[in-house]
């Protein structure tokens, strides 16, 4: 009877609707889903519970020694399962349902996450991950450091009357710029370190924009990740689309890279952004 | 004799992915047999993951290989696979439909359709893609292959650019999963997403043999299978609704699997020669082995993660044929 009930138990509580007020304090042979989850879990130190990870998680680099049970979207049960795992902690948009569907069958718990890109959200996260995995106080320490990261940045974007004009793309693809638009952890970084994003109010996640959206938009400054292996060759292939160098981004020479984990939001981010915001204050100055 | 050894090979690779997977220790026998003291992880993974994806396994293998030797037949075209009756193009816009529309649809509807949303949406989509096609290439009630054939190229434009759209308004994790769709996967099977589908493929399966004769006779061309007494019309009618029904049902439930439906055929034509008596049967047989074994390979070869499993038919299927082909030029015609 109680192989029966347990199951049943499983699925109603692993349920993402309540996930607030789950604690498994005793886990510890944990999957973390998601590259922000698992950066959480370490920044509480309680690394040592995880025994496997998803393939976004790449950060800190130790990560990489766990074994990876595959891209967060399409995570298999059968995968999950043969790592032994008492507790999964995952991304909100983790899945799929019938894989997550088969894990609660199995009766291991799975705690979800919200994903955001908002401090709001960031803070939230910890808040979920902490009381899931039974250590609250961590919890609360690592969210007091971080609203007091977030408020010293606040303090460093005010004051600044006239925010620059940022065009985030992830790519360039055949002479067109794969922008960001409003809805991304680009926009949610830019906006956080003081910037705006051009493309904020046309669309929603990443499009493809043609070239007079881009004179339309007059960034000031062009921004996209740092890729291995890019000897700035892409800086001037940006540079020189004849949308770009019609902006003032183009004239200034104005692109600068970011690092790829900007744009997942987790315990780094009031970092990153704050190196966002002295690269763009740096752009300004020279102007 | 080779139904019965492709029969036993059958049995011995349900087995074999029955007790293969990455989790290693699991007690099969036992939770095959509900032996008290089974636990409750070996009889998940075994009942409910693993059992329910061996069998869409077969099932889907089947109904693919089954398929492409009927559309080879009805077609008379080496090249000719289940796309060509516009299903896989529909079944893929129905698919890319319901995963970029589906999240803004009412909630009471997602509640409802839960995770079937994308295998019916798959489903007719492979249904209504068909019947447009079999109208257009149908006049005065004969249906011209040839019309078929050529509409079919227009209408999985059609579809492509209609899918093309949809995936321009996606975003980056709609994108994703289209990628994987594409890709094909039997790890989401579950029992009730196999009952859904079961039963129109066994119907399929069981009805595609009866057309066997008629197939043999259409090779000699339709007046000549006409003369032979075969009533062309009606058999293209039914090769052409157990295709759609059948290939429909397997790419709901699995995503776009390629290359079974021609490698399958071509090989047991290299081996038992072109009668569709024998072809049928032993195409659905050697189609169900292959995917079984496909499947072993996705979910071991990066375990724990999964390679998806169109990837592996292709980059086993795809050198393998070429392989035959180079080795037997003369002999692959219908």
């Amino acid at each position: 009877m109680m192989i029966r009930i347990v199951p049943l138990i499983a699925a109603c509580t692993a349920w993402p609707t309540i996930s607030a007020a789950e604690r498994y304090p005793t886990a510890d042979a944990i999957v973390s889903v998601g590259g922000p989850i698992t950066e959480i879990i370490y920044a509480l130190g309680e690394e040592n519970r995880i025994i496997a990870r998803d393939t976004t998680s790449v950060f800190p680099d130790e990560v990489s020694d766990l074994p990876d049970v595959g891209y967060m979207r399409r995570l298999s049960a059968e995968g999950v399962l043969s790592v032994g795992p008492d507790l999964i902690i995952a991304r909100s948009t983790s899945g799929p349902e019938e894989a997550l569907d088969q894990l609660r069958g199995a009766a291991v718990p799975i705690v979800f996450v919200e994903d955001g890109f908002t401090p709001e959200a960031v803070l939230a996260s910890v808040d979920t991950v902490g009381e899931a995995l039974g250590v609250e106080e961590k919890a609360d320490a690592l969210i007091a450091k971080l609203t007091a990261d977030f408020a010293e940045l606040e303090q460093k974007r005010v004051g600044r009357d006239d925010p620059i004009r940022v065009l985030f793309a992830l790519s360039i693809d055949g002479g067109r710029l794969n922008a960001s638009g409003r809805g991304t952890g680009a926009d949610g970084i830019i906006t956080l370190a003081g910037g705006v994003n051009v493309m904020a109010d046309t669309f929603e996640g990443y499009k493809l924009v043609n070239d007079e959206a881009v004179i339309l938009a007059a960034p000031d400054v062009i921004i996209m990740m740092d890729g291995r292996g890019d000897h700035g060759g892409r800086a001037e292939e940006v540079l020189a689309l004849p949308s770009v160098s019609l902006t003032s981004a183009g004239e200034n020479e104005a692109f600068i890279t970011i690092p790829g984990a900007a744009l997942g939001f987790g315990p780094r981010t009031p970092q990153l952004a704050s190196d966002l915001l002295t690269q763009l204050e740096t752009l300004s100055d020279e102007d | 004799m080779l139904t019965f050894c492709l029969t036993a090979l059958l049995v011995l690779a349900m087995l074999l992915s029955l007790g293969w997977g990455a989790v290693s220790d699991t007690e099969v026998i036992g939770a095959l047999l509900a032996v008290d003291g089974v636990s409750v992880r070996d009889r998940t993974i075994v009942w409910d993951i693993r059992l329910p994806r061996v069998l869409t396994g077969v099932l889907v293998g089947a109904a693919l290989a089954v398929s492409g030797a009927i559309m080879q037949g009805l077609f008379r075209n080496p090249l000719a696979d289940p796309g060509l009756v516009g299903v896989s193009a529909g079944a893929g816009f129905g698919a890319v439909l319901a995963i970029v529309l589906g999240a803004s649809a009412p909630f009471w509807f997602q509640a409802m359709m839960g995770y079937y949303l994308v295998p019916l949406a798959a489903f007719f989509g492979g249904w209504i893609t068909t019947l447009l096609l079999y109208s257009v290439a149908t006049r005065n009630g004969r249906t011209s292959v040839a019309t078929m054939l050529l509409a079919g190229i227009a209408l999985a434009a059609l579809t492509g650019a209609l899918t093309g759209i949809l995936v321009y308004y996606a975003t980056d994790d709609e994108l994703r999963d289209l990628t994987f769709w594409g890709l094909g996967s039997v790890a989401g099977a579950n029992w009730q997403k196999f009952w859904s589908a079961a039963p129109l493929i066994i119907i399929c399966l069981i009805a595609a043999p009866f057309l066997a004769r008629s197939l043999n006779a259409l090779a000699l061309g339709e007046a000549a299978a006409g003369h032979l007494g075969i009533r062309v019309q009606a058999m293209k009618r039914i090769a052409i609704l157990t295709v759609a029904c059948s290939v429909g049902a397997a790419v709901a439930v699995t995503g776009g699997i390629g290359f079974v439906g021609i490698v399958v055929p071509h090989l047991l034509r290299l081996v038992q020669g072109p009668d569709h008596n024998r072809l049928l049967i032993n195409s659905a047989l050697l189609g169900a082995v292959m995917l079984l074994l496909a499947d072993a390979i996705s979910r071991t070869v990066i375990a724990p993660a999964e390679m998806p499993i169109g990837i592996i038919t292709a980059v086993i299927g795809g050198p393998f044929f070429l392989w035959i082909l180079m080795r037997n030029r003369s002999l692959v015609d219908l």
